[in-house]
This record gives C-alpha cells, sequence and structure tokens, in this order.
C-alpha cells in the first residue's frame, strides 16, 4: 500500500470529531474514490494525508512508515494534492511551475504541460487569465513537477464543464498507468463509477458500514449528466 | 521667561479655538461637547503630569538612569496600545515590546553610538518617544495585515505548503506585501516633508528661535531615523508573527481576521 489510513480520528470544535477511526488503504496504480455526503470529513481525511493537519489518534502510514516520523517537506512532494477550487499563485505559468520546481528546465516544464493538455505556449499566459478547466490542468502540472507517488485530488472537477470533467478524470486514469496512487474525493457517484478502482464511503467522519455504503451508492448520480 | 515659552496667559488663548470647535458641535448637533471639553481637559493633565515629570528627569543633575526608566515605561506602554489595537493578532503583546525594544535599541545605538546627539536625559526621552511614536501605528498596521493575508489567502498559503514548501517560503508574498503596506505611508511622509507639512521637531525648534538650518539638519536626521526604525519595527513583528502562525511541521494554524 502506499498510502494508509489506520484508525484515524481528528476532533473537531465542540467535542463532535470530524473523524472518527477512519481507515484507508490506497494501493499504488489505483484511483480510490472516498465518497459520502457533504460534511462526511472527506477532504479533512485527504488534509491529513498531506500533513496539512495531525491526527488525534490512529496513524497514517505512506509506504508502511508513519507520516509523523516523516520529514514534512519530502512527504508533501511524494504525496501531491489537487484542491477543489484551483489555486493560481499570482504571475504567469511559468511562474507557478517554478514554485513547485525552481530548477526545472524549459523542457520539464513544456513536457508536464503537454501531459495535462495545456502546451507550451501557456507558459507565459497569466495564471489568472486562464478558464476554471486551464487552471485546474495548470495545478496538476503544478503537483506533477514535485513527482509525487501518491495524488490527492479533492473534487477537482466540482466547478468544471462536463468536458474538462472527463479530460481530469481521464488524466487521473493515465496518471495510474504511471503507477501512481490517486485519492479521489467526490459525491457525484457516476463519476465515482467511472473513474474508482474502488470506492470507499465515510459518513458522519467515519467509515460507512456495508449497508450505509450500501444504501449511499445506489443513489442516483448528481449532476455529471448536463 | 524665555522668549519661546507662551506662558498660561498663551495656554488660555489658545483655547479660544477650542471655542469654535465647541460652537461647530452647538450649532450642527453634533453632540459633541462633552467629548471635545473631556479631550482638552485630558489632554492638559496629561501633559502637565509628563511636563512635571520631564523637568525632574530631564534635569541636568538627575541621573541618565531615570530617563532610561522612562523608557521602559514608554516600551511597556506601546505594546500594550499595539495589543489594544490589534486584538486579533496572537501574541502581539510580547512581539509589540520586544519590537519597541528592537526599536529603541537599534535607533539609539546609531545616534549615540555615531555622537548624531549628545547621550543625556533631554535627548534619550524625546528622541525613543518619537522613534516608538511613529513605529507604532506601522506595527499594528502590519501585525493586522499579516492576520488578514494569511485568513483570506490561507488556500493559496496551504497550496504552497502543499508542494512542500517551508513555511518561510510559503509565507514570504503574502508577508513581503504586509510589510510593503506599513512601510509606504512612512516613505510617502519622508517624500512629502516640507512641501505639505513641516515637521514637528523642526518646528518647534524653529519656535525656539534655532536657526531654520540648524532646525532642516536636526530634522533630517530624526526622519531617517525615523524610517530607519519603522522598517525595524515592521520586520521584527512581520518575521516574529510569521513564524508563530506555523507550526514546526509546517502547518499554518487556524487565523481569523477581526470583521470591520
Amino acid at each position: 500500500m502506499v498510502l494508509e489510513f489506520d484508525g484515524v480520528s481528528l476532533a473537531g470544535a465542540g467535542g463532535q470529531p470530524r473523524l472518527d477511526r477512519v481507515s484507508l488503504a490506497v494501493p499504488a496504480a489505483s484511483v480510490t474514490v472516498v465518497a459520502g455526503p457533504s460534511g462526511a470529513g472527506k477532504s479533512t481525511l485527504l488534509r491529513l494525508g498531506n500533513g496539512l493537519e495531525l491526527p488525534s489518534a490512529g496513524i497514517v502510514r505512506f509506504r508502511g512508515t508513519d507520516i509523523s516520523q516523516m520529514d514534512p517537506l519530502v512527504l508533501r512532494r511524494r504525496v501531491g494534492m489537487i484542491f477543489q477550487k484551483p489555486v493560481p499563485f499570482a504571475g504567469s505559468v511559468q511562474q507557478n511551475l517554478y514554485v513547485a520546481a525552481s530548477e526545472a528546465t524549459d523542457a520539464e516544464l513544456a513536457t508536464v504541460l503537454e501531459r495535462v493538455g495545456l502546451g507550451e505556449s501557456f507558459l507565459e499566459r497569466s495564471a489568472d487569465e486562464l478558464s476554471g478547466g486551464e487552471c485546474q490542468r495548470m495545478c496538476l502540472a503544478r503537483a506533477l513537477l514535485t513527482r509525487p507517488e501518491v495524488l490527492l485530488m479533492d473534487e477537482p472537477t466540482s466547478a468544471l464543464d462536463p468536458e474538462n470533467r472527463f479530460a481530469i478524470e481521464g488524466l487521473a486514469r493515465d496518471l495510474t498507468r504511471e503507477g501512481l496512487g490517486v485519492i479521489w474525493v467526490s459525491h457525484d457517484l457516476d463519476q465515482a463509477r467511472r473513474v474508482a478502482d474502488q470506492i470507499v464511503v465515510l459518513i458522519d467522519g467515519r467509515n460507512a458500514n456495508p449497508m450505509e455504503a450500501e444504501r449511499y451508492l445506489g443513489q442516483s448520480g448528481t449532476g455529471v449528466e448536463q | 521667561m524665555n522668549s519661546t515659552a507662551i506662558g498660561w496667559a498663551g495656554v488660555v488663548s489658545s483655547t479660544i479655538l477650542v471655542a469654535v470647535a465647541l460652537g461647530l458641535s452647538f450649532s450642527q448637533r453634533l453632540h459633541l461637547t462633552r467629548s471635545i471639553l473631556w479631550s482638552v481637559a485630558r489632554a492638559a493633565v496629561q501633559l502637565l503630569l509628563v511636563g512635571f515629570a520631564l523637568r525632574l528627569i530631564l534635569d541636568s543633575k538627575a541621573s541618565v538612569w531615570w530617563a532610561w526608566l522612562w523608557v521602559a515605561i514608554m516600551i511597556t506602554f506601546a505594546g500594550v496600545t499595539i495589543r489594544s489595537r490589534a486584538k486579533e493578532v496572537p501574541g502581539i503583546l510580547l512581539l509589540g515590546t520586544v519590537s519597541m525594544l528592537s526599536v529603541v535599541v537599534v535607533s539609539l545605538s546609531v545616534i549615540f553610538g555615531f555622537g548624531i546627539f549628545p547621550l543625556e536625559g533631554r535627548t534619550i526621552v524625546p528622541l525613543a518617544g518619537m522613534m516608538i511614536g511613529n513605529s507604532m501605528t506601522a506595527c499594528v498596521l502590519v501585525g493586522r495585515r499579516i492576520v488578514g493575508e494569511f485568513s483570506d489567502k490561507r488556500d493559496e498559503v496551504e497550496a504552497r505548503l502543499a508542494l512542500g514548501l517551508p513555511w518561510s517560503d510559503a509565507a514570504r508574498p503574502y508577508v513581503r506585501s504586509a510589510l510593503r503596506t506599513a512601510l509606504i505611508p512612512q516613505i510617502e511622509s519622508t517624500k512629502a516633508v516640507g512641501l505639505i507639512f513641516l515637521p514637528g521637531a523642526m518646528t518647534g525648534l524653529v519656535l525656539a528661535g534655532v536657526d531654520a538650518v540648524d532646525a532642516v539638519t536636526v530634522q533630517l536626521a530624526i526622519m531617517y531615523l525615523i524610517l530607519g526604525s519603522v522598517a525595524t519595527s515592521v520586520t521584527v513583528i512581520g518575521l516574529g508573527l510569521t513564524r508563530r502562525l506555523f507550526t514546526s511541521d509546517h502547518r499554518l494554524l487556524p487565523v481569523a481576521r477581526q470583521p470591520h
């Protein structure tokens, strides 16, 4: 397993846990979809995987090593993260990519942009002027420049049109063929079925039991058939 | 009485303009009469107390340590004032106090180390007061701005952290922006000096009968020192506060800007 959450909990404000003993194992070269209703703790779980938050109980392991024993800066370059809302930094696409890899060559930047379907011509474009889909692809390129082994994708297509949605899904599938393990958070069940090798359902901050998971996954998808 | 002392009669005459303010408040029904009277009386009591205390401290026979004690009290009050104006900034009391202490150490080391002014009670207290007074506003500004930046742009800072950047690199663009915001007013006022307003120290010296060019040289030295002091104070607050907002494992702690 490339990434493993072993009984992780996270206390929230007011004593209500945001996560309650959640377990999840992510194999390499596959997409694990974390599904569940809003507020189930899906995004919080991803933040624990990248070390942006620490669990109050339980262990997160990267390739078998407890991540609390790892240098967080090394961990975060091995476990990349894509946020729900694309986050461009001020400046050009090239400057955005340099944030992730300041010593990358022009050829490396061109290659990574091709990989996400943008192309070298985007290098000089201002990141603020990109469309939502282009911006999310740039964020994906930025994350790929750190050469991650796992990619945490937090509803990466929720703000995108169907065309870009399908394109990002295809990119994620392509990445798994190169050996990456992907965790994809989604509450769109049709999308979950399209991209997932395995689906894990969270409800109220905990792993859903088999009946709850079956009931949740039995619902129709949301919004993708536009 | 020497030529520059205006005496009690002068002070009483100057209250004529207070009467204008009171008249305005009455005629326009601004309901500020009590506030104006209270501010006038409070300023008189505060300044008189300060004047008598300064007379004792600045006496040429008094020990210079009284002046240093006065400076220590100023630093403490400045820290408390900064905290009251920037309550949402975590740890601002300690940071503000340390920042004011740094300002005094750096600026007075230059002033007295290079012999710009003689080391005496009558120079220590007003110079330290000017450096602290001018730096305080900038400290409040930079503290509030940093908290605002990290609160509004949390997603950007975390996106940088998620790429494996250390906290110092992830925070740099936002701290830089806050430092610029705090320094620009001081730079602008340094540029405008003489054209738009005549600064206090120079005005005081001219009123005291000092030659205008001599007064200008004193004012220039003071303005440059104030600019340096403001830069020192915002740097101390900027770096200290930023360090405090991140954990040792490079996570951004919760920050919330104060609603306006």
